[in-house]
């Protein structure tokens, strides 16, 4: 029998007070029903002897102090979970929205979780094909990975996120991904862009869907990512399945955290998030895995936008802190029309090098990325280097270098929305760039694969060359 | 033991009521769970207690329970080849009682009860034994001897002792002082928050080999000694750790993973079995110790966790062994400290840590050196301390670092703008330091080579006449620099990319011993002195540049251990460069 109580003392933005409370527990789960009769819940975030502190995920809107009603549900906040949750469309606290049937729950599980025991973790390192070169050749998400996505407001995240959902696959293994795909605080039509690129590609039938709009209530995107992954990994763990879990927009999801922990006056951290944000997000971020002994796998892209494009705010920051690397959208390259504008110098998968390589990707891979990377990086310093000096002032090994970078950003990280490129197609590419730069500099790679992958594309180019040095002539 | 209650719950902190002998840092265990937390203050009747598990479910009226005892560790056989979590839980022994998801209230030993270990007696019935001396051994692995001693503040004759096959808990001697008999087993408990006695401390000297470049040859540690590695968020702290952890020529590894990453530790404990120790040809497994309490698990844990791996790893010197510790990430125990004080509603010092962050910092690297150990033989042991740290946003100057830097004596600077050009170890050589330069130079003049200390001290001039001449090209561009200049600059580039920079998941360049080290630096100088030489005769500096012999310097760092010898060859191929066409061109 839930405890019931009408002796709400203090409304303090989305925290309320309730006094003279017997036998609550830390965490515990609350009803509120509201004068108008509207129901919303919240948790425990305090306890004493005799009063809690309650978090109320729909907001206080409409609570006063001498009707509201406060009910002890006597347990943590749950999730009903049972497979036919797959292709249906929730909200942030786990209730169906698409107007189908409500979900007769198979089982019920605690929204937190549990860690996983890092003993019975299994490495991740099955390569995930994207088909998107800036992220297979050089920066390749693995099965079980996290690997977030920093973007900014006005860069094309949602048509990448969706190109990655769309076009994933393991390789050489007959294995889809069902998405989990959870919304925080993005507009209506961002999320109407997802959903309908879900169901264009019927993609749908094996996405579960939960959605927390920027006008629906700010708290509740507190929970939303836990009821989300914790539907994951139900897939994932009792059912088998591959998941590919996007969680968009982090950002928003911190700022409600701030919320609440101003509401609490806690000392405040870096500007002003919580001191526990660290924390907190990696009770989300390490919710992605795979088990030993376990076929089913957890695969996170979060998405996140950087304020003011700063990567050192601490939303991007500690997220980065957490994950296994990070994607970083570039405004430069948005602004140049590069699609996607992948910057990928300081993206990162950290866990690339147990996912590539032969019997994997390929043999060269390896050596390819990272000659792509250094070559890159000595072009972009050249080129900055021109642009105070003028050409003139380069070496002429620089020059070559500055328009590899050049072609690298044009033909390599340059890509359409539907073009899938195989892997061996990007590290073709990949090698046929290279010949631009003189032997010599190739220090990254080995000797035995530039001659079996780098020179069928050298007799074109020496052909090309001496063309030009025809009509120069 | 005495019961109370709990009066309060804000996450991780509980206030427990109704106790009166409890004391600071006493265990305790709260709840029905009974799960495992620490008295961390006291006020009149209130006793603030961080719990080590999860608290979601406890409320105000639950028991708390006192145990009487400090938080401790059990140490005797048994600890190598664990992973423990922040409490010495063994997480294997979890997994096979609870499944693949930690849940709460779960108890095991830390050292397994059932085990029986071959216990071969070296005192005899008879001697007069105290702290520290040894009584017997077990073969615990393959490559690591487990003395089995006195503990600490235990004396007396030795009235029997056994040998053979014993569990921890068997007694394997009895002691004898003022008529009172006293029974030893294989195990004992040691608090952790206090460091394990030693007879002395003593300066160290001798360098820790970590088979990595850009530490040995140019920011070494000591055995005993402290480091740190500050960088942001993806600039290589963990690899480097990992790397000390396989390649350094300590014999016993501690590496504690504070609030990291799960995958980090699964990495460790899928590779270390597999891998071979270069000086023993043993896996690296069977002399590591993990301490694995993951960003995801319980916070106060993690604030413990550091202690449980130091309180281990001082176990290991006081038998005499070289030690090396890693602790990845110092910057999470911070945060937890932080979180607790903030919910002691302590008053927080700058960015909200508490002000006694600086002395705990130092009072944990402090536990790191060479001593003497506690006995009548006169071993040394030592153990030497590396800690991550995770500056937000990169910067230096947040409380942390700062505490941290001035303590420990070696500072590996991780740079991002290094991690992004892939310059890996992407430690700025400018900035870093270490001030045991002196000690280790004596050994590798005596080691190594009594070159090695010139050479390095040369390529560290052109590393920092390189970054004034990058300027200048910066400004004026590369046509204001002389030839010598411009030979500079590509010598520099040589040392930087053929030298520092050293592929963690390459077979070969992962690991370079001290010899190759050397070698490898002597041939890049060399070739440096030999170009000068030749400019000075007149040939064209294209010529030097476009040599192909660069090419095979380039891959020096590929040529394994056993093809030394092609470093001396390529000596010898460099100081007949440029001769031939010297005189062609004339
Ligand atoms: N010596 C190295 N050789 C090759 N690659 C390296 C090396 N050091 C670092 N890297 C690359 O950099 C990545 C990040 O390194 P690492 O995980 O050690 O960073 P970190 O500083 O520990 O980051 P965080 O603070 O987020 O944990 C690695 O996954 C690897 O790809
Ligand atoms: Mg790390």
């Amino acid at each position: 029998m839930p405890k019931e109580y009408m002796t709400i003392r203090d409304v303090v933005g989305p925290l309320l007070l309730v006094e003279k409370v017997t036998d609550v527990k830390y965490g515990e789960l609350v009803e509120l029903q509201f004068p108008d009769g509207s129901i919303s819940r919240g948790n425990v975030l305090e306890i004493t002897k005799d009063t809690a502190l309650i978090q109320s995920f729909e907001g206080t809107r409409g609570i006063n102090t001498t009707q509201t009603r406060v009910r002890f549900v006597g347990k943590g906040m749950e999730v009903g979970v049972s497979k036919d949750i797959v292709g249906r469309v929730f909200d942030g606290l786990g209730h169906t929205i698409d107007g189908g049937p409500e979900i007769i729950p198979e089982k019920r599980l605690s929204i937190y979780g549990e860690p996983m025991n890092p003993y019975s973790r299994d490495y991740p390192e099955d390569f995930i094909q994207t088909g998107i070169s800036a992220i297979d050749g050089l920066n390749p998400l693995v099965k079980g990975q996290k690997l977030p996505i920093f973007s900014g407001s006005g860069l094309p995240h949602p048509k990448l996120a969706a190109q990655i959902a769309r076009q994933s696959q393991v390789l050489g293994k007959d294995e889809e991904f069902a998405v989990v795909f959870c919304a925080m605080g993005i507009t209506f039509e961002e999320a109407n862009y997802f959903i309908s690129e879900f169901k264009r590609t019927a993609a749908i039938e094996k996405a579960v869907i939960f959605i927390n709009l920027a006008d629906d209530p700010a708290v509740e995107r507190i929970a939303a990512p836990r009821v989300a992954l914790t539907a994951a990994e139900y897939l994932a763990f009792d059912l088998d399945m591959h998941v590919l879990v996007i969680l968009t927009d982090m950002t928003y999801y911190c700022e409600a955290l701030r919320e609440v922990s101003a509401a609490r006056k806690e000392v405040p951290g870096r500007r002003g998030y919580p001191g526990y944000l660290y924390t907190d997000l990696a009770t989300i971020y390490e919710r992605a895995g795979k088990i030993k002994n376990k076929k089913g796998s957890i695969t996170q892209i979060p998405i996140l936008s950087m304020p003011e494009d700063d990567k050192t705010h601490p939303i991007p920051d500690l997220t980065g802190y957490i994950t296994e690397g990070q994607i970083i959208l570039s405004r430069d390259l948005h602004r140049k029309g590069i699609h996607p504008p992948i910057d990928v110098l300081p993206s990162l998968s950290r866990l690339k090098e147990k996912g590539i390589g032969p019997g994997k990707t390929r043999e060269d891979h390896s050596g390819v990325s990272n000659q792509l990377f250094a070559a890159y990086a000595r072009g972009k310093e050249a080129k900055e280097l021109a642009v105070i000096l003028g050409e003139a002032a380069l070496s002429d090994v620089d020059k070559k270098f500055a328009k590899f970078s050049e072609e690298f950003e044009q033909r390599f990280i340059q890509q359409g929305e539907f073009e899938n490129r195989s892997i061996e197609q990007t590290l073709d590419l990949g090698w046929e760039l290279l010949t631009h730069l003189p032997r010599a500099e190739l220090k990254r790679v080995r000797e035995e694969h530039i001659e079996k992958y780098m020179s069928k594309f050298m007799k074109e180019e020496s052909k090309e060359e001496k063309e030009l040095e025809e009509v120069k002539s | 033991m005495e019961q109370g209650i709990i009066g309060k719950v804000s996450g991780p902190l509980v206030v427990a009521e109704g106790l009166t002998n409890a004391k600071m840092y006493d265990l305790v265990r709260v709840g029905k769970d009974r799960l495992m937390g620490e008295v961390i203050e006291i006020r009149g009747e209130s006793f603030s207690v961080q719990v080590y598990e999860e608290t979601i479910g406890l409320g105000p009226g639950d028991p708390v329970y006192t145990t009487g005892e400090a938080l401790s560790v059990e140490l005797g056989p048994g600890l190598l080849e664990s992973i423990y979590d922040g409490v010495q839980r063994p997480l294997n022994v979890l997994r096979d009682k609870v499944g693949d998801f930690i849940v709460r209230g779960v108890e095991a030993p830390g050292l397994n009860r059932e085990k029986k270990w071959e216990f071969k007696s070296v005192a005899k019935v008879g001697d007069e034994v105290a702290s520290g001396d040894i009584l017997g051994t077990v073969q615990e692995t393959t490559i690591i001897e487990h003395k089995v001693m006195v503990p600490p503040g235990i004396e007396g004759k030795i009235t029997k002792i056994n040998a053979g096959e014993f569990t921890v808990d068997d007694t394997v001697a009895v002691l004898e002082k003022d008529g009172q008999k006293k029974e030893i087993t294989m195990l004992q408990r040691w608090p952790v928050r206090r460091g394990r006695p030693y007879k002395d401390k003593l300066p160290p000297h001798t360098p820790l080999s970590t088979g990595q470049r850009v530490i040995d040859t140019f920011f070494p540690v000591a055995k005993g000694g402290t480091a740190c590695v500050p960088g942001p968020f993806g600039s290589g702290k963990t690899v480097i750790q990992h790397q000390i952890a396989k390649w350094a020529d300590a014999e016993i590894i501690i590496f504690i993973g504070c609030g990291e990453r799960g995958n980090e530790m699964t990495d460790v404990l899928m590779e270390f079995p597999e891998l071979k120790d270069p000086y023993s040809g043993e896996p690296l497994m069977k002399r590591t110790v993990l301490i694995a309490n993951t960003s995801n698990m319980p916070v106060a844990a993690r604030e413990a966790s550091v202690y449980t791996g130091i309180t281990i790893g001082e176990y290991f010197r006081d038998m005499g062994y070289s030690v090396a510790l890693q602790a990845d990430s110092t910057s999470r125990w911070a945060e937890a400290l932080r979180e607790i004080s903030g919910r002691l509603e302590e008053m927080p010092g700058e960015e909200g840590y508490p002000a006694y962050l600086g002395s705990r910092a130092a009072a944990f690297y402090e536990r790191a050196g060479r001593t003497s150990c506690l006995s009548k033989d006169d071993r040394e042991g030592s153990l030497t301390v590396v800690g991550a740290v995770s500056p937000p946003g990169g910067d230096l100057s947040e409380p942390v670092t700062q505490n941290t830097l001035r303590v420990v004596k070696v500072f590996w600077g991780l740079e991002d703008q290094l991690a992004y050009q892939r310059h890996f170890p992407a430690i700025n050589w400018l900035q870093s330091y270490s001030l045991y330069m002196e000690e280790v130079e004596d050994y590798w003049t005596k080691e190594v080579d009594p070159e090695f200390k010139k050479l390095r001290t040369d390529a560290m001039a052109i590393l920092q006449r390189e970054a004034e001449l990058k300027e200048i090209v910066r400004l004026v561009g590369v046509e204001a620099l002389s030839t010598n200049e411009r030979i500079l600059m590509e010598t520099a580039r040589s040392v930087r990319e053929d030298f520092l920079q050293q592929n963690a998941f390459h077979e070969v360049d992962t690991f370079t011993s001290l010899k190759k080290q050397f070698l490898m630096l002597k041939v890049i100088m060399h070739f440096h002195e030999v170009a000068l030489e030749a400019i000075e005769k007149g040939t064209n500096i294209k010529d030097i540049l476009e040599a192909p012999i660069r090419e095979r310097i380039s891959r020096i760092k590929f040529l394994e251990e056993k093809e030394i010898g092609k470093l001396k060859d390529l000596l010898k191929d460099i100081s007949s460069q440029f001769k031939a066409s010297r005189t062609g061109g004339e």
